[in-house]
């Protein structure tokens, strides 16, 4: 098996991760598809550290960890904070600012 | 002539069993994370994709960030995601109507088209070294290497990520915060509203249940001198649910034979 199997197979979970954010209503079910898109994105480099040989694409993808974990912890929040004056986590219904 | 396999490296017929096994598992979980109504559902089965994630970590020679992916993602991210499912309502299922007119279409075809770009760019890469693979850079241990990544190259990023998760912690706190509009109702409070009732038949408070019959507890009402059950001793919500008990069942059999 070639060790570019891990490349596609990262590409079809990212383009996964990116329709599941435009078609999804739910705001929970879009963000969990980011977090889709972050981890395939994690694979690639996992992958890339291989090939490469060195641990610098590991260390990029521990950072991505992190700065996921973050986005995670605030845009639940946010999310939380919508419901909490909407009674909705439908993105449809956030659109105040359109009106 | 193009040359389409890249060329970049084979793997042991373990790895490519596991990876034929897991990766079109893991691609299915993917969509029907999409299809399903549900959005526990589709928790679930983003937290089967990142269990399967951390494999081929592990089988990457990631060893430390497949055990991260597990403890992090499956652990804590997932764990807040149901958290958050819970507290704003499991039942709430997905309005599967379009409030764009095409739009799933367009998506659609937009993501065979991104899929295609991707899969044909790699397809299409080549790589000009030999493949090493990391059995150098993790002689000393995959933890260990990583360390040293960190703590020399990238030290000042790790001091801005800690920077970074602080201020999102502030801003999670901040964000999760509700004013209260109003103090909660105290036994002051409640006793002033008695008093300004209509009829200051409840003021001293309703009779708590059981006081007058033999047995006390909460679903026998209280009797009154007269002899009769005193329906306001007991909470509406166990007479409609039919679980009271008759008091006169209590009443002391002594009486019964004076008479």
């Amino acid at each position: 098996m070639a060790i570019a199997n891990y490349l596609y197979l990262s590409a079809i979970l990212f383009t996964i991760g990116a329709v599941g954010v435009v078609i999804r209503r739910n705001a929970i079910v879009v963000f969990m598809c980011i977090e889709l898109m972050l981890n395939a994105a994690n694979l690639a480099f996992v992958t890339f550290a291989r090939i490469n040989g060195n641990l610098q694409g590991q260390v990029v993808a521990f950072f991505t960890m992190v700065v996921a974990a973050c986005e995670v912890v605030v845009g639940l929040a946010i999310i939380v904070t919508i419901y909490r004056s909407r009674r909705s986590v439908s993105v449809d219904d956030a659109s105040l600012l359109k009106r | 002539m193009i040359n389409f396999a890249l060329d970049i490296g084979k793997t042991a017929a373990p790895e490519a069993a596991l990876f034929y096994f897991l990766a079109p598992l893991s691609v299915f979980a993917g969509i029907g994370m999409l299809i399903v109504k549900k959005a526990v559902h589709s928790a679930l089965l983003l937290a089967w994709i990142m269990v399967s994630l951390a494999i081929f970590y592990i089988a990457q020679d990631a060893l430390f960030l497949g055990i991260v992916q597990i403890v992090v993602y499956t652990g804590a991210v997932m764990m807040l995601f149901l958290f958050i499912l819970m507290l704003v309502g499991v039942d709430t299922s997905d309005s599967f109507t379009e409030t764009i007119r095409g739009l799933r279409a367009i998506a659609i075809t937009a993501a065979i088209g991104f899929g295609g770009l991707l899969t044909t760019l790699i397809g299409r890469a080549t790589f000009n070294r030999p493949i090493t693979g990391l059995t150098s850079a993790n002689s000393e241990g995959n933890a260990n290497g990583l360390a040293k990544e960190l703590f020399t190259q990238y030290v000042f990023a790790f001091e801005v990520v800690s920077a970074l998760l602080i201020t999102a912690a502030l801003g999670a706190m901040v964000l999760a915060h509700s004013q209260k509009t109003r103090s909660p109702f105290a036994q002051r409070d409640l006793s002033i509203a008695r008093f300004r009732k209509d009829n200051l038949k409840d003021a001293a408070g309703l009779p708590s249940s059981g006081v007058y019959a033999l047995h006390n507890a909460v679903d026998v009402p209280a009797l009154l001198p007269t002899g009769k059950a005193a329906p306001t001793s007991i909470s509406a919500v166990l007479e409609a649910r039919g679980d009271m008990i008759e008091s006169s069942k209590f009443q002391l059999q002594q009486e019964e034979e004076e008479k």
